[in-house]
């Protein structure tokens, strides 16, 4: 199960952060602070994943920006870690070429589109299409 | 849209411009001031402005500012009733708050009335919240509703992928919203789904099922295995669901999952057809040049190797499995060789291929220097796995090397992976021993108390071992720079040893004192206290008296007299006084004597250490199968299956021993050692470990020794055997291999009368049976003596009388423990003593009623509450139900069929017998609501006599009150009806 998705900038700055387990907003602050921290000066060629307290980070950086999510110890590495490449992929869809500025600018539709993406901590749909499509009727509806 | 929010957008600029944390501070707060305002003059905003308001409150908090107001106009936005207001007011509300907080009570109706409603939108709205932040009060009044949309037919994909999901929240939050009998078809039904994004949510929520009971899904297994027949010969998979060109590997790598759960497929046909998909993909992964691709088809075969290790395939197949590790572990690609490492870690929890594993050593050992933490520590995870006592030197001489350069955040859990095998593996004592000593002269920052404590306790225990332990420390004691840890246990090792070596070169009692005496000045009280207590050693094993050395340590107690530390201050005049005492010295100061036998406090704290996952891992599950039925000592825990021969055994003592040296005055002169362990023992634990003869007496050591022993496993389930016989009056109430525990009841008024039959099922007999009673407040228990000794396949009664005082549905525990050889079992069972056996059914005529019911006018003596999630009973299984908790019907007094009414005596001994009055009311249209309102003359017992039915009426009483707490909607004011004189339901409603 996914505890929380974060994605931030080289800076430190949180540019989304979705918890799917109840923590305090102290609590969310360390985290914030401490997965940065864990994964910023990680070298490219080590692995994507890095143990975090009980759990661990499956993380991906795309430019200046990181990608981490942090999951049960049991769960399967690197479908997560694909899980946050499509994640990508449907984001540069929506904005045509995304760059930081874009999530900066509309993040709250990437918070939109991550719950079409990701529910309860677990994948809801993993089509790319679909989930375009879905955005386009919501977005109608404004 | 963004470009029509401007001053959000403008917002995000005027961040973005600040130049520093300062002006950002600033332009925050002057934001936030604006909106407080602007909330608080609610007037004048429009549906617009709040919505930018509420967006721009997330976006303050984003940047990790605390945002203190505003939640209530957030949460109020859901019940807006146009789109945009409401989708920000429900995307807000769950970044903002958690399932945790207050406000979300006051939407649980409007949230249900979207999920109910027909606008689509809504519904999916309300889902994904619920899904994302619901929480225990949502899953009790939601979960119907959820389930129903997930099943339905009329409902588009889109909310039945995210219902799935949204009720797998809801049954993690509380496991009982999902009714086992009705759901193991549905779940078939929904595993047929040909909607690849339904399927994925639903086989989520699958899982989760099946983590919790896989027993009541093998109708679903061969669905799994079709759905992986279908994705892995790309079946009917749409384009948009293959990811570079492989069909969903999330779907596939969640459904081979959720097969790991079944502990094995027995149908052979099935069997053929699952290893036929599983070779494929063994056998058909390449790896390719592209990432992605790469990283999916490794996901996908990565899972393939966990089924078939779980589904102990044909030994081709599994060599097949190791080979394919093998080839990882040496790969270049971090991700996949720390992959490798990391299964071959879960293999060895599973398989028998630990020879296999072995060949990697040297690979894995190069790994433990790769400059990636992530992989250095699968690789110490595996190492640790993989060590027995054939290669335990090879493996601790590697880690204690790899010790001096590992950073900071892995010492101290290399320190303890290092004493562990050391202990576990040790070939012989003395390589133990030296072990230990690197150990803390290399890290003793991270060596933990309990780590010398350990290395006491074998000197100790083994006799032949003390010359060699105390000529270790005396070499290591002359060292220039020492850990202070290594001085505690060097002084406490020659204190106690070393006059062993007196016959040495240089180990006369003058040349030890000195070494010892040198570090003195600089260490801190609790080390002093130590010292102080081995120069008193010294002092008595000096023959004859060296009048020069006594002269010294006298000096040092006299010193030491007025020193500030109070125990200090202790031990230096009592054993300043003691040392006057002459011969008798001898008997105080006697050798510490052996330890008994005990699990390691260090290979307890290690298997503490558990994560916390949202499912439990299947491969623990199966490890704890495999155990289970078995006696099984927590030493060997399961990658180290077998008892290694060299194991070290602390020898055991007998009782007889053990009242010698208490006699022998042994535990007085350690006493004052002992008080100062006890201050600075981080767990009692530890306690019960080093001061074992000192803790024999008291109860703190035999509650951890029962605790850590107690492997031995029930076969029946404990808790179904409690319901029952809360129910019923004679039973079972416990069984493991070697006991069964029965009960037999008569209750009489407030008086009851509990056998306890323990039967010994084995041809040994059961020593140290000891059994306690831990009574609540409200009852008054007394147990007869219960015999030490069990005979071989013989039967004991121990009847236990029972007086009930007051009313409580807390239920007296009955801590039972007994020996059988070496193993300590202790077991805390809840008796059946519970409220509803001290109720008596009694029949009441309407002429009684009716003045009765009048006389209680409301709370606190009579009180009322909707209940919901009931099961859903028909009336006459109700009407059962209330019969057995003693609670008699009566027949027509409320006319309405669908309602009943009860009553019962209860007894205790304050208040002798008070009468209860139950009314219920059900709805028929909806069997999981009714009324239940209860009237007696003692408010306490009308409590504990409503939340006694609502638990039987919701569900099976679960273990603790605080998981049974059912959801109770206070009731909402109605107007009164008018009664009808001559009818007695209809009076009865009107005085509701």
């Amino acid at each position: 199960m996914i505890r929380f998705i974060l994605l931030q900038n080289r800076q430190g700055k949180t540019r989304l952060a979705k918890y799917y387990v109840p923590l305090e907003e102290s609590e969310k602050h360390k985290v914030e602070y401490e997965v940065h921290r864990l994964v910023v000066n990680r070298d490219p060629k080590f692995t994507n994943f890095v143990e975090f307290r009980t759990h661990k980070i499956i993380y991906r950086r795309y430019a200046g920006l990181f990608f981490s999510m942090c999951v049960d110890i049991t769960d399967n590495e690197l479908a997560y870690l694909e899980s946050i490449h499509l994640f990508v992929e449907i984001l540069d869809h929506f904005f045509s070429n995304v760059c930081e500025l874009d999530l900066v600018f509309n993040f709250h539709k990437v918070y939109l589109i991550l719950d079409e993406f990701i529910l309860a901590g677990e994948l809801q749909e993993t089509s790319k299409k679909a989930i375009i499509e879905r955005m386009g009727e919501l977005e109608k509806l404004e | 849209m963004a470009s029509t929010m401007r001053g959000l957008s403008v917002f995000i600029s005027d961040i973005r411009n600040c130049q520093n944390k300062e002006q950002e501070r600033l332009r925050v707060d002057k934001e936030l001031g604006h909106i407080r305002t602007r909330f608080k003059n609610e007037k004048g905003l429009t549906p617009y402005e709040k919505k930018k308001y509420v967006w721009k409150m997330l976006y303050i908090y984003m940047l990790g500012y605390d945002v203190d107001f505003g939640h209530m106009e957030t949460v109020s936005l859901i019940s807006a009733p146009k789109y945009p207001e409401k989708q920000v007011g429900y995307i807000v509300t769950s970044c903002l708050l958690n399932e945790n907080h207050d406000f979300l009570r006051m939407v649980v109706n409007t949230v249900r009335n979207d999920i109910i409603g027909r606008n689509e939108t809504f519904q999916c709205l309300a889902l994904t919240m619920v899904g994302n932040i619901g929480g225990r009060e949502f899953a009790e009044s939601l979960a119907p509703d959820v389930q129903k949309l997930l099943v339905s037919n009329s409902c588009r994909p889109l909310v039945r992928k995210k219902a799935a999901l949204c009720l797998l929240r809801l049954f993690r939050k509380n496991p009982d919203v999902v009714n086992i009998d009705g759901w193991s078809d549905r779940m078939a039904q929904l595993l047929d789904e040909r909607d690849l994004g339904v399927l994925t949510s639903a086989m989520s929520l699958f899982v989760a099922l099946v983590s919790n009971n896989a027993d009541a899904y093998w109708n679903c297994v061969a669905k799994c295995v079709k759905i992986l027949e279908r994705l892995a010969r790309s079946n009917d998979v749409p384009q948009e669901y293959t990811y570079y060109g492989i069909p969903s590997p999330w779907l596939q790598v969640k459904t081979m999952r959720a097969l790991q759960y079944f502990p094995t497929i027995e149908d052979p046909s099935i069997r053929k057809s699952l290893f036929e998909v599983l070779q494929r993909i063994l056998m058909g992964t390449d790896v390719v040049k592209n990432v992605n691709k790469n990283n999916a088809s490794h996901a996908v075969l990565f899972e393939a190797l966990a089924l078939v290790m779980h589904l102990d395939a044909e030994k081709e197949m599994m060599s097949q499995c190791v080979a394919l590790l093998g080839k990882f572990i040496s790969v270049r690609e971090p991700n996949i060789r720390y992959l490798g490492l990391e299964n071959m870690s879960r293999m060895l929890m599973v398989s028998d291929v630990q020879d296999i594993i072995k060949r990697h050593q040297a690979q894995i050992i190069t790994s433990l220097k790769d400059p990636d933490i992530s992989i250095r520590r699968r690789s110490l995870d595996l190492l640790y796995g993989m060590c027995d006592i054939s290669n335990a030197k090879d493996i601790v001489e590697e880690l204690l090397q790899y010790l001096s350069t590992a950073e900071f955040a892995m010492r101290e859990e290399l320190a303890l992976k290092i004493a562990i095998l050391a202990e576990k593996f040790a070939p012989d004592l003395s390589w133990y021993v030296d072990v230990i000593l690197q150990l803390i002269d290399k890290a003793g920052d991270f060596v933990s108390d309990d780590i010398w404590y350990r290395v006491v306790q074998f000197v100790t225990n083994n006799e032949d071992l003390q010359p060699y332990a105390a000529a270790k420390a005396r070499v290591y004691l002359e060292k220039p720079a020492l850990h202070e840890t290594m001085v505690k246990v060097g002084a406490y090792l020659l204190g106690e040893y070393g006059h062993l070596l007196a016959r040495r070169p240089g180990c006369s009692p003058k040349e030890l004192f000195s070494i010892i005496n040198e570090k003195l000045p600089t260490v801190s009280p609790p080390t002093v206290a130590i010292l102080l207590s081995s120069y008193a050693k010294m002092l008595m094993h000096t023959h004859p008296p060296d009048s020069d050395l006594q002269d010294q340590i006298l000096a040092i107690f006299r010193k030491y007299e007025s020193y500030i530390d109070v125990e200090i201050q202790q031990r230096a005049v009592e054993y300043f006084l003691l040392s006057q005492k002459g011969a008798a010295l001898m008997d105080v100061l006697a050798e510490m004597p052996k330890f008994p036998e005990r699990q390691s406090a260090l290979l307890r704290k290690a298997e503490d250490v558990e994560a916390d996952t949202a499912e439990q891992s299947a491969i623990r599950l199966r490890s704890l199968q495999q155990t289970s039925n078995a006696l099984v000592l927590t030493d060997q825990i399961p990658p180290n299956g077998s008892l290694p021969v060299g194991q070290l055994n602390l020898v055991k003592i007998t009782s007889q021993n053990m009242e010698n040296s208490v006699e022998q005055g042994g535990i007085e002169a350690y006493g004052a050692v002992g008080k100062v362990d006890l201050e600075q023992a981080p767990s009692p634990d530890l306690l019960g470990d080093l001061l074992g003869p000192l803790a024999i007496e008291g109860p703190l050591a035999l509650a951890s020794l029962g605790d850590q022993l107690n492997t031995v496993q029930p076969t029946v389930n404990i808790e179904e055997r409690f319901n029952a016989l809360c129910l019923k009056d004679s039973g079972v109430l416990y069984e493991d291999p070697h006991i069964q525990i029965g009960v037999k009841a008569e209750w009489r008024a407030h008086h009851g009368r509990l056998v306890l039959f323990l039967g010994n099922k084995n041809v040994s007999p059961l020593s140290s049976v000891k059994a306690l009673i831990l009574p609540p407040r409200h009852l008054k228990m007394e147990l007869s003596l219960v015999p030490e000794t069990i005979p071989p396949r013989a039967q004991v009664q121990c009847p236990l009388d029972v007086v009930s005082l007051q009313a409580s549905r807390d239920v007296p525990v009955l801590d039972f423990s007994y020996k059988f050889g070496d193993a300590v079992v202790n077991v805390k069972l809840r008796l059946p003593t519970v409220l509803n056996k001290f109720l008596q059914p009694t029949t009441v005529s309407a002429e009684e009623f009716f003045p009765y019911w009048k006389s209680i006018p409301g709370p606190p003596t009579k009180l009322q509450e909707v209940v919901r999630g009931v099961k859903a009973l028909s009336l006459p299984e109700m009407a059962n139900l209330f019969a057995s908790l003693h609670l008699g019907i009566s027949q027509g007094l409320d006319l309405n069929p669908n309602n009943l009414v009860a009553s019962a005596t209860f007894y205790s001994e304050n208040s002798r017998s008070i009468l209860c009055l139950i009314r219920v009311e059900t709805d028929p249209a909806d069997r999981t609501q009714l009324r239940l309102t209860v009237a007696s003359g003692d408010p306490i017992l009308t409590f504990e006599l409503k939340e006694l039915i609502k638990e039987y009426l919701i569900s099976i009483p679960a273990p603790s009150l605080a998981a049974a707490a059912p959801t109770a909607v206070p009731l909402q004011p109605e107007s009164p009806m008018i009664p009808a004189s001559n009818d007695p339901g209809a009076l009865l409603a009107a005085l509701l």
